[in-house]
């Protein structure tokens, strides 16, 4: 029975329930959106709900199933939020269809961040031990004077661009698309919520596919132990880089998301406090535990605009839910309550 | 990995090596041939001097006190650790510029003394990663779950439980490798190394922490693996029933020095182990 029948592994059971998440919440908030229930301050929250997820998804990948710490995945998140950014702006006209803009927008935005994750990667991955936290912490704070200093403009020659001082002389109807410290302002907001869902979704199935294959089982094994990953034949530099350089990408279209669902973006947004934001994510929702991410995410995201009544206290009780959220889910008392629970749910399972 | 370590050239003296290989091995090549492998750490010779012959099919014993350098041997064997001085030769090939994972690659595979599985995984995912290098496909082809993923995933689950049943274990095979007893986690380790399909097995004490009708059962284990794989065997073990039941050749490390070589009956009879395990009277 057991052999050559697909067989339905808990972890398959996981990723299904996780799908089934995600596309609820969707169909949910939809269609309240389309109803006119949501309150206007949540439904601007909508894209921004998923270019988290799909961060803290991202994230998770480096975090919780490389078992590396990254200290600066906003950095990445602003290099794909900029090349995305600059490319949609640039092609605004070439490209009138706002759905294929985003998808060329998006990719060019992995595609960057990827390079960068390349460039952090290959140096810093040979190396064993805590060495990725410190460099992607540099990288982030890099990144940010990077394109604090960076003009770009565009002409009916092309783009031009120049570093610390605008020196760019646009010829007739050029425009300036970033200028430095200000960012990118007027965007053209062609993010939607429903782009938002189909990369959440295409993210889950790249993670879930790379997980449960060949070389996800390497990754993880790398996390487990590395001694003995290399004693059964697996280069550990590649598929650290795998991961990695994946999870920077989706990290880098989840900027692109970002980016292009606001009005103005500018490189001080994605500091170290926002890679901070982002790890809690994983830290709260578990490690290698990706419905997790996606939850702790979504309701981190809401929190502080659902919080807006304490005015000035917002951010600390935003704190204070923080720490009761942490030590809820470490309550010993709470963990028995809910393993009784499960362990019901599967006895009652297995007698049916 | 270090380019501060010096490495002396290599000298390729033609010194047989002293110990002799099994009768039915004799024409033919060894499969592991040391040549005055040594290691220092600072100051601290761990290993001197060390020159070892395996057959293509022998079961070969590493013994000696606490201490003496046996698992160094191994970590040299598997370039977990570069030799100061000496060669490796793996099937006639010097592996010098080797590093573990190639070593892994060009055909020695390991267990460790303590144990080292993927704990967070399932038993068959351990297994499958030792298959890793025989499976055949590519990240693309996972994440878009071509046809290759699902034939090579077929073929490598069913290779899996084939090679867990060596162990009458393929029933644990969605277990976490972490949660089985301890002699499981050994057999499992001995399983996932056979996967990556050596030429040489080194097993480091794998009777540890067995009781006797486990051993017996090892041992028999053993001598089934070799023959059925036709492979080397090297192991380190203190379970001397182990030792002297089944290797046919034996190597005693004290101090990092080769002190006897020889069958286990000439072993059992040398003045120097005795001294060794039991101590002795200096001049």
């Amino acid at each position: 029975m057991k052999k050559n029948t697909l067989r339905i592994t808990k972890t398959t059971k996981v990723n299904f329930a996780t799908y089934l998440m995600v596309i609820v919440a969707f169909v949910v908030l939809q269609s309240m959106s389309n109803a006119g229930m949501l309150k206007s301050a949540l439904q601007g929250q909508l894209v921004p709900i998923c270019a988290y997820v799909t961060m803290a998804l991202a994230l998770n990948l480096t975090v919780g199933v490389l078992g590396e710490l990254s200290l600066g995945h906003a950095g990445f998140m602003s290099v794909g939020a900029f090349a995305g950014a600059v490319v949609a702006s640039a092609l605004r006209d070439a490209i009138p269809a706002p759905g294929l803009l985003l998808a060329i927008s998006l990719l060019v935005g992995a595609a960057f961040a990827a390079i960068a994750g390349v460039l952090v990667g290959i140096p810093v991955l040979r190396l064993n031990g805590d060495y990725l936290a410190i460099v992607t912490l540099a990288f982030g704070e890099i990144i940010k004077s990077l394109i604090n200093n960076l003009y770009i403009g565009v002409d009916a020659k092309g783009l031009h661009s120049s570093f610390v001082q605008n020196t760019i002389a646009l010829g007739e109807g050029g425009r300036m698309i970033l200028s430095g410290p200000m960012g990118i302002p007027g965007i053209k907001k062609i993010s939607t919520f429903v782009a938002g869902f189909i990369l959440i979704m295409i993210t889950l199935v790249i993670i879930f596919d790379l997980v449960n294959s060949r070389s996800g089982r390497a990754i993880m094994a790398l996390r487990d132990n590395r001694i003995a990953a290399e004693s059964v034949g697996i280069h550990v530099t590649k598929y650290k880089m795998m991961a990695f350089v994946t999870s920077a990408a989706l990290a880098g279209a989840a900027g692109a998301l970002f980016a292009l669902g606001q009005n103005t973006i500018v490189a001080s947004k994605f500091d170290f406090n926002q890679s901070i934001l982002i790890l809690v994510f994983v830290v709260l929702g578990g490690q290698g535990r990706m419905w997790g991410s996606i939850i702790a995410a979504a309701a981190l995201t809401v929190l502080p605009e659902l919080l807006r009544e304490f005015a000035d206290y917002r951010m600390l009780v935003y704190a204070i839910v923080l720490i009761l959220v942490m030590l809820l889910t470490n309550n010993p008392t709470l963990k028995n309550f809910f393993g009784t629970i499960t362990a019901k749910f599967r006895k009652s399972e297995k007698g049916a | 990995m270090s380019n501060t370590i010096k490495r002396e050239p290599t000298k390729l003296v033609p010194v047989p090596s002293r110990n002799k290989i099994p009768e039915r091995d004799a024409d033919k090549h060894p499969i592991l041939e040391c040549r005055h492998l040594g290691i220092d750490f600072g100051g601290l010779t761990a290993v001197n001097d060390l020159d070892l012959a395996i057959g293509r099919s022998e079961i070969a014993g590493l013994i000696g006190p606490n201490g003496a350098g046996k698992t160094t041997v191994f970590n040299l064997l598997t370039k977990v650790y570069q030799p100061t001085r000496g060669t490796i030769l793996l099937d006639g090939v010097d592996t010098h510029n080797m590093n573990t994972t190639q070593v892994n690659m060009a055909g020695i595979a390991r267990t460790f003394q303590n144990i080292r599985l993927f704990s967070n995984l399932s038993v068959e995912d351990n297994v499958k990663l030792g298959l890793h290098n025989h499976i055949k496909y590519g990240m693309w082809d996972g994440i878009f779950r071509l046809p290759s993923y699902w034939k090579e995933e077929k073929r490598a689950h069913e290779r899996a439980l084939e090679l867990l049943s060596i162990f009458d274990m393929q029933d644990l095979a969605d277990a976490k490798a972490g949660s089985l007893p301890y002699g499981a986690q050994r057999r499992l380790e001995i399983v996932r190394a056979l996967a990556t399909e050596p030429k040489l097995l080194l097993l480091d004490e794998p009777a540890a922490g067995m009781n006797p009708s486990e051993t017996a059962e090892l041992m028999e284990n053993i001598v089934k693996i070799r023959d059925t794989f036709n492979i080397a065997v090297l192991l380190i073990e203190h379970d001397m029933s182990l030792v002297m039941g089944i290797c046919e050749g034996i190597c005693v490390l004290d101090f990092g020095q080769t002190i006897a070589k020889g069958t286990p009956e000439e072993i059992q009879n040398d003045p120097e182990v005795i001294k060794a395990y039991l101590g002795g009277r200096k001049e």
